[in-house]
């Protein structure tokens, strides 16, 4: 199979399926793509009114603004990857009965359309933080990893979930009640400093997400940032979320490879 | 001379689990669990099918619509997994189940030119060479920046197979693309079709228009209800699904009303080696008078008629014959039928309940015309 997922068909036609997505996203629109980056900018200005001018959220964390929108921009990642993916083999459905493409492929072109998207919002990020004059730590690589981390959880979510919509169409619904809580039980809009009890701090940084979220913050913005490691105090427990992330991704994987060559007749 | 087998096909069989009605939310899933009732039916839909298909066969599938023609083809295509049975494909294939897969009413004709490009297996680079090409065949480069959505269905159709022919493949597999489009497109589909005969390309070609298998295809198979009813060379295959469906639509048409109890024709016919006797049996009691048509059928068209009406009125009971000459008819399948007509308003007062069908066996060479014209030709230099 890994054979050919690089082939030169399989290139050509995931290039075409991913530039048709894009051609697509903004399709009507006056402003086009520059939406791509309006969209961070404008979340920006709402965050910094609601949770600094306002609540006055985040006191002892450096750079709280740019803080709060690199974990913005890296959930909303993870929300527009997976349900961009769980109707995909349904909403490519044409493509899927009539001709021979590898079912996989319909996956990744939309998860690099998200991906596009990320690298795009990561830019305004950086402007900001040039700006803001948050300085450049040694760890800063390191956030490349927890985005892999992010991609590889949700890749294998994506294909559970799409497999899953083409049999049960509720699942989509379930999906979003399950985004919306993740939304709130992951540090995303609060610091984790505000949870005191130690142990809700541990369960919360079991998830996979709130290890990435923290870990992009730690590395790239403050080390004022509880990570996953901080908080378990090291050992063998910070492994959990990686743990969870290839169960995930393998779980996904052989039942969308199970559940593929059934999709054309079932759509 | 041995030839290569390119598509093999042994014991292949498919079934499908039709849900009863919306099967597909998990509180159906539940309750159907909880009622141990089955939420579907089991379709058969192709039984024990086995054949196979050497390099540069032109190879047709033919059968009526619901027969399981294009479930195979999309077996073969690789689209859906066989329930049992195996299908062995040498070499790469591309399916043609329809024309302009993918295509998308909001980009424009030269976006969907590179998007159906790639669904064919060529990159950007390979594009740009063809798109010429493509273009050109289509016949609408006013309109190539244009969207889709603003394309007639025509145009569609155009700019989908001048992609489609672009297709470089081992095998390339059709379906019934032919029923689309004006005349002059059907001739631009036949020509493609001639040529890739020529370059002795391997197809596998799906429809129900016999003139299509006879003309182009070198060997066939006929499915009825997902069995093979006929493995074997075009021209047999054609007949015999002629001769079913005939006797199906004549089946059909004993049951249908009869136009009136006062008026009655009947038709039966002895074949002879040149030549049909046809014998009609007719009872009316239109008092002008009536007469009694005769016309050759193919392929739902008329194309020969011969009616009493210029002779003398016909009334009361009677027989009429006619001889008709079969050396005129090229190779095919006909039908004949014979009707009473009033001779004052030539309105139709009865009809054959049964169809006689003949069929014309040769070897001429013929690109599906009906009729042979007779040979006098005058040479001069």
């Amino acid at each position: 199979m890994f054979k050919h997922i690089l082939s030169k068909r399989n290139k050509a036609l995931l290039s075409e399926l991913v530039r048709t997505d894009f051609k697509l996203r903004y399709q009507g629109s006056i402003l086009g793509y520059s939406w791509s980056l309006l969209n961070p900018l404008l979340m920006f200005v709402i965050l910094y009114v609601v949770f600094v001018k306002f609540l006055k959220l985040g006191h002892g964390i450096p750079h709280f603004p740019i803080y709060l929108l690199a974990g913005i921009v890296v959930w909303n990642f993870f929300i527009e990857m997976t349900v961009q993916s769980t109707t995909s083999i349904v909403g490519r459905g044409d493509l899927i009965r009539k001709i021979r493409i590898p079912r996989w492929m319909i996956v990744v072109s939309s998860s690099i359309s998200a991906l596009i998207n990320l690298g795009l919002n990561l830019i305004v990020i950086a402007v900001f933080m040039f700006i803001n004059k948050v300085g450049v730590l040694d760890t800063l690589p390191l956030v490349v990893l927890f985005l892999i981390e992010v991609y590889v959880f949700a890749l294998g979510l994506s294909l559970l979930l799409s497999a899953l919509f083409v049999k049960y169409r509720d699942v989509i619904y379930i999906w979003q009640v399950i985004l919306q809580a993740g939304f709130y039980l992951t540090p995303i809009i609060y610091p984790l400093s505000l949870i005191t009890n130690v142990t809700f701090q541990k369960i919360i940084m079991i998830n996979p997400m709130a290890q990435a979220i923290q870990g992009v913050r730690y590395s790239a913005i403050t080390h004022e940032t509880a990570t996953t490691s901080s908080v378990f105090g090291g050992g063998y427990y910070q492994l959990i979320p990686l743990a969870i992330v290839v169960f995930v991704f393998l779980t996904g994987f052989f039942y969308f490879k199970s559940q593929a060559k059934y999709f054309a007749e079932n759509i | 001379m041995e030839k290569e087998v390119v598509i093999s096909v042994k014991g292949l069989n498919k079934t499908f689990k039709l849900p009863h009605e919306n099967a597909g939310s998990i509180k159906n899933v539940l309750v159907g669990f909880m009622n141990r009732k089955r939420g579907y039916e089991i379709q058969e839909v192709l039984k024990n099918v086995s054949f196979e298909i050497n390099k540069g066969d032109f190879f047709g599938i033919v059968g009526r619509n619901g027969s399981g023609k294009s479930t195979l083809l999309k077996l073969l295509a690789g689209i859906y997994t066989p329930t049992s049975g195996s299908i062995n494909v040498k070499g790469m294939l591309t399916p043609f189940i329809e024309l302009g897969v993918g295509f998308n009413p909001e980009l424009t004709g030269r976006e969907n030119v590179f998007l159906n490009g790639s669904l064919l297996g060529f990159n950007r680079k390979e594009m740009l060479l063809m798109y010429d090409e493509i273009v050109e065949f289509s016949e609408i480069e006013r309109f190539m920046d244009q969207k889709l959505k603003n394309y007639s269905s025509g145009m569609q159709v155009r700019l989908a197979f001048s992609i489609a022919i672009q297709a470089r493949s081992d095998i390339l597999l059709l379906d019934e693309v032919l029923a689309v489009g004006d005349a002059a497109f059907q001739q631009k589909c036949f020509n493609y079709f001639e040529k890739l005969k020529k370059q002795k390309s391997t197809v596998v070609f799906v429809t129900h228009d016999m003139g299509a298998v006879r003309r182009f295809c070198t060997k066939a198979i006929y499915i009825k209800n997902g069995k093979i009813i006929c493995n074997g060379t075009p021209t047999d295959v054609a007949d015999v699904y002629v001769k079913e469906n005939i006797e199906k639509a004549s089946k059909t048409e004993k049951t249908s009303e009869v136009i009136s109890n006062l008026h009655e024709v009947e038709l039966n016919t002895i074949q002879k080696e040149n030549k049909i006797i046809l014998n009609i049996v007719y009872k009316t009691d239109n008092k002008e008078g009536a007469s009694v048509g005769i016309s050759v059928v193919k392929d739902g068209i008329s194309i020969a008629e011969v009616t009493t009406a210029h002779n003398k009125p016909l009334t009361g009971k009677g027989k009429v014959s006619y001889e008709l000459t079969t050396d005129i008819f090229n190779e095919g399948s006909y039908y004949i039928n014979a009707a009473l007509f009033n001779l004052e308003n030539r309105g139709l007062l009865a009809v054959t309940k049964t169809n006689k069908s003949f069929i014309i066996k040769g070897a001429d060479i013929t690109r599906g015309a009906a009729l042979k014209l007779k040979d006098t030709w005058e040479y001069s230099q």
